[in-house]
């Protein structure tokens, strides 16, 4: 009986895994039907772009600790490598299919990150932070002076549509960047996943856990940090690529210190500490400048209030939240606590939209005022120079917010309840 | 990872200074230590203990002098050069990897002496060879049964526990431990000497203790260190009954039950 | 030359605030430029109510509470979890702020002017072809046309809004250097700008320093803001403009020294408005030495860039060659991690 187990050794296939990673090619592949207006497709594919983008830049941040102000730099090198590169095929310097340029784009980001990575990583901490923010202004502002390579103010264009057609693709239409984006998302997810699980990836988190101790276990940390920082470059890289052939055009900005505030901001707002927040991130990041910014002027300030609260609130980002709840869940107390987050979450949406009504109308009042004193919000009608709109918002806005700091207490109450239980349950299944 | 020593000494100090400043802290160390040897090293606080240590293993730099591993120069070299020559140490306050499991703690730490170096196209789960042996350090340091358990979530002699192991998890030959049962119980001390003696068999072994029961039990012998001098290298018993060292450490509970 | 002193004071104004707070608490404040801002439109506003110098005043005050503020409810929150939740959470801020003030104030730029004062050159140098320098105080402009006509002088006058700022940078400084070396707070916070962990030890009461502190920088930030915003320009972008100037200074000169902060403040701001004002390029440069320039050189971008147009990426390149060279920063006596 022995034998036979020796010789066939029975590993199981971790089926869940295999679902993640179908669902979410699943989701990727049916996306464009479920939102099949060009802009809906449009939007699809920059989320794809920013989501190689995001988690490139959580390698560093969220499992190697390094806080980079400078992440659109390699993002954007790359983009303007991947640019010049697809001009000189449809000019016939070379031959390369269109669906490669990305690659090329990852190379340049690569190779401005072995540049600039080799002194940039023999600091650590704020330091580092520091010389990625230097770097970031400095090719920023280089950026007009090199008119050759960047294109000055106009930045360079390009067609993406090449002569000859591809297995009848010509990536003219939407629905084909899509799909050539789609597959670099899936293999650049798959391939940062499955960097979490060799040795360097968690030497890495060892780095990001005790930078010093890592020294002393036969590895040197700067070594550690400089590899990450030519595979976050590499992946930022494709990300420029694509959006090249989806934007056909590049300008500084794409290096610029906003672009990487951006990054930044989103990915830590989806969550760092979770391989699938800064995913949520991306969502998030393009959702926000491309849908937000249309329906109302002020979202560059709930933008910031949002960030304000998750950083004091709850630094793990939204992806920390979900695994809370579903750890919750995973020990059969979400459905006692559910209750807590319905007042919770009314009580916050009444609050907000007082003082989202407020804002919408200073917003109008100082930017369209020549159209007149009326604001259209969630449907209702706003006077800015009525006494009611203003008396309306205000109470509404206060309202919210004492019931809110009751909903709050009675949630923290059901919250410590739980995790108690939650203790109590895990000590007794150590115990068995 | 630790060459086969070539040398009858495991490690040799000599004439080591360390200056902070215009302070010297070190003031002329000779120490001569055998292979597979175990050494404590005793003295008063501010003695200069730790920094013997720390310019060992390469987290200072020294002034003067030269320390070799194995017959072999190593100082003024980096941390990670010297721990790849044969040699580990634990900290007095617990450096672990607080986000990580215990086993992965402990997996890090085996997997430049198992070759696994920066490696991004292996995969941790396939890595037979490397997973078993650390089951095996696990069972040998008594955690198995917090397998899966954040380092940060452990219980203090847990992380000491855990501490000793990333340690010795890469087979280092010569082995620092500096105050390894700072802040233990009685019984705590007890049980995690019996550990340490195992888990250290064979190997060449320096430890800073305060703890003169612990030094009794571990040592073959004790070097005092006062005021960044060694003024005495010898048993236990013979450092026992020396003057000059219970004239210059005054203060040093030998009523321990040995 | 004057010109650079003055910004480079300006700077300095900034940046030992910035300098203070770091020092101080850890805290790399994204958002002081943005309360430089908020100085400079509080002056403007409080302008309008009471004159130019009682808000030159009660400016920096407010914005000092309102820094203040902001530590008491935000930052203290976030402190609890190290260096990079802080940094995150000024960031934040950076964008409330700016996105208030647009909103309140508008997005083009105020009319902040200064009081009649102050307005006119403090001096002029008048270049005599024949004379000389000299130096005529106040408005020298009538005698210069008259000359000037003659081609026998060149004017400067250097402006009397530029001479305050200096003005009130010194005294600035003074007053800071009897606060830091003669009051009990003072040595409190000397001594934390090398060894914080040691100033917590020692048991002071570190959230109410804390508070102190950040409303200290805030404040100095908002005095500059009304200085800078009523002699440069009042505008929502002037926080980008010089906030990561600031960095840059901070940096250059040492994390946790105020004589480096200054040193650097200078260094910068006669480097930039000097090198603004050189027109001569790399290829003058190699023509002036006499080598032969080729039609291929003649065309390289790289080498008919004028100083001019490397100037505003000067302070950035100085700020990677420090943090190379000599991380530490040029007086710096603390290195982080």
């Amino acid at each position: 009986m022995n034998n036979v187990s020796a010789v066939y050794q029975f590993k199981p296939v971790n089926v869940a895994r295999w679902i993640i990673w179908s669902l979410f090619a699943l989701i990727l592949i049916a996306a464009p039907y479920y939102f099949k207006s060009n802009f809906g497709i449009s939007v699809l594919t920059q989320i794809g772009t920013v989501i190689i983008s995001a988690l490139a830049y959580n390698l560093l941040l969220g499992q190697g600790g390094m806080l980079s102000f400078g992440h659109a730099v390699y993002a954007g090198l790359g983009s303007y490598c991947a640019v010049h590169a697809l001009n000189a095929v449809a000019a016939g310097v070379f031959y390369m299919p269109v669906s490669l340029i990305p690659f090329v784009g990852g190379l340049g980001g690569m190779f401005f990150a072995v540049l600039f990575g080799y002194v940039t990583t023999r600091k650590s901490g704020t330091t580092f932070a520091m010389i990625t923010l230097g770097i970031s202004e400095l090719v920023f502002a280089m950026s007009l002076m090199f008119s050759e390579f960047f294109g000055g103010e106009a930045g360079i264009s390009t067609n993406r549509v090449v002569e000859e057609a591809f297995w009848g693709i010509t990536f003219g239409p939407q629905i084909q960047v899509y799909y050539l984006v789609a597959i670099y998302t899936f293999f650049s997810v798959a391939l940062l996943y499955a960097l979490t699980r060799t040795p360097l990836g968690r030497i890495l988190n060892a780095v990001r856990d005790n930078p010093e101790r890592v020294e002393f276990i036969g590895f040197s940390t700067r070594q550690v940090r400089y590899i990450a920082f030519i595979i976050t470059g590499f992946f930022a890289g494709i990300s420029g690529g694509l959006g090249v052939i989806n934007f056909e055009i590049v300008t500084a900005e794409v290096v610029g210190p906003v672009r990487s505030g951006a990054v930044l901001l989103f990915t830590f707002l989806g969550g760092i500490t979770f391989f699938f927040g800064p995913i949520i991130g991306a969502i998030l990041l393009v959702v926000t400048y491309v849908l937000l910014s249309e329906f109302t002027k002020a979202w560059l300030l709930y933008l910031g209030m949002a960030f304000l609260f998750m950083v004091m609130y709850a630094p793990g980002g939204i992806a920390s939240l979900i695994m809370m709840n579903l750890r919750l869940a995973a020990f059969g107390r979400l459905g006692k606590i559910w209750f807590a987050y319905i007042g919770l979450g009314f009580t916050a949406l009444m609050g907000m939209a007082g003082a989202a009504a407020m804002i919408e109308m200073l917003y109008h009042m100082q930017l369209n005022s020549a159209l007149g004193p009326l604001v259209k919000f969630a449907g209702v009608t706003l006077d800015t120079e009525g006494v009611n709109s203003w008396f309306g918002s205000v109470f509404v806005m206060l309202t919210g917010i004492g019931l809110f700091e009751v909903a709050r207490r009675h949630y923290l109450r059901d919250w410590n309840e739980t995790q108690e239980y939650i203790e109590k349950e895990v000590k007794r299944r150590e115990a068995l | 990872m630790s060459n086969s020593p070539s040398s009858p000494w495991a490690l040799e100090i000599k004439d080591l200074y360390k200056n902070f400043g215009k302070t010297e802290i070190i003031r002329g160390i000779n120490l001569q230590i055998k292979q597979g040897e175990r050494v404590a090293i005793i003295g008063p606080n501010g003695a200069g203990k730790s920094t013997l240590f720390n310019l060992i293993s390469g987290r200072l730099e020294n002034t003067r002098g030269e320390i070799l591993l194995n017959g072999s120069r190593i100082d003024g070299l980096k941390p990670f050069e010297i721990n790849r020559k044969g040699l580990a140490r634990s900290f007095q306050i617990t450096h672990i990897f607080p986000k990580l499991s215990v086993f992965e703690n402990l997996r890090c730490a085996m997997l430049w002496s198992k070759g696994y170096r920066y490696s991004f196209w292996h995969f941790l789960a396939g890595l037979d060879d490397l997973n078993d042996k650390v089951e095996d350090l696990m069972e040998r340091i008594r955690l198995d049964k917090k397998r899966d358990l954040l380092a940060m979530n452990l219980t203090y002699a847990e992380q000491r526990a855990l501490e000793i192991g990333v340690t010795i998890a890469g087979g280092a030959n010569v082995i620092l431990l500096d105050e390894p049962t700072a802040g233990m119980s009685k019984s705590e001390t007890t049980r995690f000497i019996r550990l340490i003696k195992q888990v250290t068999e064979g190997k060449t072994l320096l430890a800073v203790e305060h703890d003169m029961g612990v030094v009794f039990e571990l040592a073959d012998k004790i070097a005092v260190v006062v005021y960044g001098e060694v003024i005495a290298f010898d048993t236990p018993q013979a450092i026992r009954a020396n003057t000059i060292v219970q004239e210059a450490y005054l203060g040093v509970s030998t009523d321990q039950a040995h | 030359m004057l010109n650079g002193l003055s910004y480079g004071l300006l700077l300095f104004m900034l940046s030992s605030g910035l300098t203070l707070i770091f020092s101080m608490m850890g805290v790399l404040n994204f958002a002081h430029a943005s309360f430089y801002m908020i100085g400079a439109y509080f002056g403007y506003t409080l302008s309008f109510i009471t004159g130019f110098w009682p808000a030159l005043i009660v400016a920096p005050i407010c914005t000092a509470l309102l820094g203040a503020l902001f530590e008491k409810l935000c930052l203290r929150q976030v402190h609890k979890w190290g260096h990079v939740p802080e940094l995150l959470i000024t960031f934040g801020l950076s964008y409330i702020i700016l996105e208030i003030i647009q909103l309140v104030w508008g997005r083009t730029a105020v009319d902040f002017t200064p009081p009649d004062i102050l307005q006119g050159p403090f001096f002029t140098i008048i270049n005599h072809v024949q004379e000389g320098i000299s130096l005529v105080w106040g408005d020298a402009s009538t005698l210069c046309k008259a000359e000037i006509s003659n081609n026998s002088v060149s004017c400067s006058p250097f402006p009397a809004t530029r001479a305050f700022v200096m003005f009130i940078a010194l005294l600035m400084m003074f007053s800071l250097w009897l606060v830091l070396t003669r009051t009990r707070m003072g040595l409190i916070i000397q001594a934390a700008l090398t060894h914080p962990e040691m100033v917590e030890a020692l048991g002071h009461n570190v959230p109410r320093v804390f508070l102190i502190v950040f409303g200290l920088g805030t404040g100095l930030a908002g005095l500059a803001g009304v200085i800078g915003g009523s002699t440069f320009v009042t505008e929502p972008a002037m926080a980008a403009t010089v906030g990561s100037v600031i960095f840059v200074v901070v940096v250059v000169g040492g994390m946790g020294s105020l004589a480096g902060a200054f040193l650097a403040s200078i260094l910068i701001g006669v480097i930039q408005t000097f090198a603004v004002a050189v027109d001569y390029s790399i290829l003058q440069f190699i023509s002036s030495l006499g080598m032969t320039i080729t039609e291929t050189m003649r065309d390289n971008t790289m080498l008919k860039l004028s100083v001019s147009q490397v100037a505003p990426i000067l302070p950035y390149l100085l700020l990677v060659l420090i943090l190379i060279f000599r991380p530490k920063g040029l007086l710096g006596t603390r290195e982080d991690e």
